[in-house]
Order: C-alpha cells, then structure tokens, then sequence
C-alpha cells in the first residue's frame, strides 16, 4: 500500500448510533452517512457528542471506562463493532489527528518510524521513504529534513500537528478523522493545517469535527449539525454543506449556521 | 507574590527557619560521622578484612557483601516491581476494585518493620527453600521489603506520563508491549530511576532484616550462596557488640553515605541517558 495514497477512500455510516457514557447520554440515535472521498464537518456546540461520535468509529471508545456504544457504525461496509474485526486492521485503516497535537516524545523521524515497525513495515529502506513521503505530504520535509534526529517536541505547535498529520498518514489509512485539529494553533499555523485537509478531500473520507463554521463551509462537501437537547446530544441535521448553509430545513441548523446562535 | 505585613513576614521567617533546620540536619551528621570516622578512613581501610573484633583492618568483605546483597536485591525486585508498576498504572482502572486491593496490600507491605522482613525472609529463603545464611536470602528478603515502595513510586512515575501518548497510540494501533517499551517506561525513566534510588537508600541502610537472613560473618563471600555482613550490620555491630568499636563504625558509615551518593549519581545517569536515549 502506497503512502498518503489510499487504495480507495472507504464510505462512513452511522445508523441509530447511541453512546453512553455509564448513566450519562452524550449522543443519541445519531445517523448519518459520508460517502467515499467526501469531506463531512460535524458541527455543533461544545459538549453535544462529536468526538464522541469520532471516538467510536474508530473505536478509541473502547477504552474509557463505562463507555458504551449501540447501533450500527460501518467503514467501508464493514461493521466497526463485529465480534471477529481487526482493531489494530481498524486502527490503521480509520486515522485519527486530535485537537492537541500530540507527538510522542521521541526524534521526529522514529515518531513515523516506530508506527511503521509497529505495523510490519521491516524493510528499513521502505520505512525511510514511507517517512520521507509523509513529511513531504504535509510539507514538514524541508523544514526537518536536516534535523530528523531532533525531538519532535522541539518543534512549534503547527509543525507538531503536522507531524502528527504525517504519523497518520504514513500508515496509509483510508479514512480520517479530524477532532478539532486547528482550534488549539495559531491563525497561521491553523491556515496551513486548513490548506493540507483542503489537499486531501478527495483522497481519504474524510470527518471533521469543528467549531470554526467559516471553515466547515470552506472545506465540507456535507455537514452533519448536533445540538444538545435536555442535556443529551443529537444529530439535527445533515446534507450537503450549500443547502445546510443557504436553506436549510430544519430551524435549529437556520439558526446554528446563520450565526444567530452557539 | 509579595510579603507584606507583619503577619506574613512572621510566617516567611518561621519557615524559613524550618526549612534552614531540614537543610542544617544532613549536614550536621555528616559532620558528626565524618569528624568522628576520619581518622580511620584510609585506602587500607576501603579494602582490608576486619582485625581485632572491626577495631583494626578494613571493612573490604563487607562492602562487597553489600554490593552483592544489593545486586541480588535489585535484580529480583526491579523486573517485578516495575511488572506490577506497569500494571497498576495500565491494566487496572485506577480507583477501581484490583487498583484498590492492589493499593492496599502495598501499603500494609510498606508499613511492616523491617525486623518482620528479616523474619519472614528466614522463614522463607532461609529455611524452607534452604538458602541458608546468605547473601542470596538477604537480598531476596530486602527485594521483599523495598517492592512497595518502588512499586509506588514507579506507578506514580508512569501515570505521570500524559495521557495523549496512550491516545495517540491506541488511535495508530500500536502494541500496547510496543508503546509501554518504545515510548511509555523511557519517558517515566527519571520517576523510574528516583524510585531506583529511594530503593537502594533503604535497601543500603537496612540491618535488622539482614541479621536474619545476609548472616554475620565478616569474611569475603566465594558466592551468592555465602554469608556476608552488610555495611549497615557491620555498623550495628560495631556499635552495640564492640567496645572501642565507634570510630570504625563511624568511618563505616562515611562510606556507607558515600556509596549512597555514588550509586545515587549512576541511577540518576541512567535514568536521564534512557530518556535522551528514547528520542534517538
């Protein structure tokens, strides 16, 4: 399998999808489906079920204790949650950048060479160019290319996320999930973040949690909307991203994306 | 944040001084033992045997039966107690029932006397698995006795580490035996090394739970299977059982710190050599 080039973007659906977390509901009955290649922003106020919703199709769930999942979440037409699936197949199939950039405290190259040993990648050879095609895929090479051997945490905000975009990446995944990914960097640095999402619509399916709504609506094909009711997340509504911005049916999504409320 | 008033600048004295008493403490037995061991300290008295009952000769077989009390110690106690550490601190929900259980059985394994150890171990070492009065049996009984306290403090150590490595790892598949190695213990190594330390400082000074179990005598061990005195027993001894025994016994315990010192510099090395190492 080829870096950054997936051997084709995988569909999302989520059909009646509740998680719990013990008693407490964060999202009920969420459905929606992102077709291969789109680019799907799941909007909403802080605190309605998003990354929840990211947290179980990829299921990270798994590991918060007290925290269960019902109905049907499918990547690619497989069931996420089948008795007999692959979670580290999962894993590298369904990639994750989250809201804090995240590196882990090793050099900046062994942050891409350890995932790729960790997932079979032997070949020494294969795994320098699988780096070197991942730090050129979120334009970090030049910047690094003479000081791999450096901590990555020595490296600013934005570089961090994009080294972590390029860990992501480098294990050749088919689907991403964004969890916020510019909401904790610099203007500068999150336009340069925008810019790579931008670049790889089409190649990944991509679902992209966010609060910015100008940037929902420059990047997103569709828009799913999620709004807490009686203390519980939902989603309200979802469809392409110009009828949800410009005439949207439901009056929650008028107001929500007219700015009028959240 | 500024002082002011006469309230405030009453306090800031008042713990100024007790903090200038906790620092004046150390030294002021430094001084003590060194004042009273230097005359008997010499390069002689590091490696000679023992004459006249510890009151001449050198206290040599007694710091190789410490190092290789020490040794045994360290070797069975560090792969268990950083098992269990690793554990605690990523298979058991922290607060839940195994955390709790765990938890506790370490704290009343913290809070038994040593002297108990020293029972214990003859019991067992000694005893039933027929080890005898030797360094083997005293280094076991000490792993026994510093567990609880390098179990915590490593626990401590790991859970330390954020979070958003866990994260980070479990959202690219990684093996949890890939992460814990590869990024997790090199990035609690310091914590790790601290607990190392604070290990060997209360494996080095122990007596009671080696008079049971390391055995008396003062001659060089042939092996692990050999009875060997400790420093901190040859101390004891040359304090209660000798008569004019206090200057040896005194120059015993300037090494004793030393050694302490020295070994405390290597753990703490190492601890920051795994760390920097981890990022290569």
């Amino acid at each position: 399998m080829k870096v950054c080039e997936p051997a084709a973007p995988a569909a999302i659906t989520l059909d009646e999808v509740t998680v719990r977390y013990g008693a407490h509901l964060a999202i009920e009955r969420a459905s929606f489906a992102v077709r291969p290649g789109d680019l799907m922003a799941l909007v909403g106020p802080s605190g309605c079920g998003k990354t929840s919703l990211l947290n179980a199709i990829n299921r990270l769930s798994d590991l918060i204790p007290g925290c269960t999942v019902t109905g049907r979440i499918a990547v690619g037409g497989r069931d996420v949650r089948a008795p007999d699936i692959n979670l580290t197949a999962l894993r590298r199939k369904v990639g994750m950048v989250f809201q804090q950039p995240n590196p882990f405290p090793l050099s900046i190259a062994e942050n891409l060479r350890f995932p790729l040993r960790e997932h079979g990648v032997s070949n020494r050879d294969e795994r320098e160019r699988r780096t070197e095609e991942a730090l050129r895929a979120v334009g970090l090479w030049e910047e690094v290319k003479g000081r791999l051997g450096q901590p990555a945490q020595a490296l600013s905000g934005g570089q961090q996320q994009r080294l972590c975009l390029a860990r992501t990446l480098v294990l050749g995944p088919e689907v991403l999930l964004f969890d916020e990914p510019c909401s904790a960097l610099d203007p500068l640095s999150a336009g340069v973040i925008e810019a790579l999402i931008a670049g790889l619509k089409g190649r990944y399916t991509i679902l992209l949690v966010t609060h910015n709504l100008p940037q929902a609506r420059r990047l997103a094909d569709t828009v799913a909307v999620c709004w807490v009711s009686e203390g519980c997340g939902c989603v309200v509504e979802s469809g392409p991203c110009g009828v949800l911005f410009e005439r949207a049916a439901h009056p929650i999504t008028r107001a929500y994306c007219g700015g009028e409320v959240g | 944040m500024r002082i002011e008033g006469a309230r405030d600048r009453w306090a800031a004295a008042l713990f100024g001084g007790a903090s200038l008493m906790i620092m004046a403490l150390p030294l002021l037995m430094l001084v003590e033992v060194v004042g009273a061991g230097l005359p008997r300290l010499s390069s002689e008295f590091l490696y000679a045997p023992p004459m006249d009952a510890g009151r001449a000769g050198g206290i040599g077989p007694m710091i190789v039966s410490t190092l290789a009390i020490l040794a045994v110690c360290l070797f069975a106690a560090l792969p268990v107690g950083l098992g269990c550490a690793l554990y605690l601190a990523e298979c058991v929900t922290a607060g839940g029932r195994a955390a709790r259980a765990l938890g506790y059985s370490l704290d009343v394994l913290g809070g038994v006397p040593s002297i108990v150890f020293g029972l214990f171990g003859y019991r067992l070492f000694a005893i039933e698995l027929g080890l005898g009065f030797s360094i083997l049996s005293g280094g076991l009984t000490l792993a026994c006795m510093v567990l609880p306290l390098l179990i915590r403090v490593s626990e401590e150590a790991l859970r330390a580490t954020p979070p958003s490595y866990r994260q980070a790892a479990a959202a690219l598949g990684l093996s949890q035996g890939g992460f814990l190695r590869r990024v997790l213990v090199p990035a609690a190594a310091p914590g790790i090394a601290a607990a190392l330390i604070l290990s060997i400082g209360r494996a080095l000074a122990e007596s009671a739970a080696l008079l049971f179990t390391a055995g008396y005598v003062t001659r060089l061990p042939d092996s692990v299977f050999d009875s060997g005195r400790a420093l901190a027993v040859h101390i004891y001894d040359l304090s209660m059982n000798v008569a004019g025994g206090e200057a040896s016994a005194a120059a015993t315990a300037v090494v004793l710190v030393g050694l302490l010192v020295l070994i405390n510099i290597c753990a703490r090395r190492l601890g920051q050599t795994v760390h920097r190492m981890q990022r290569a």
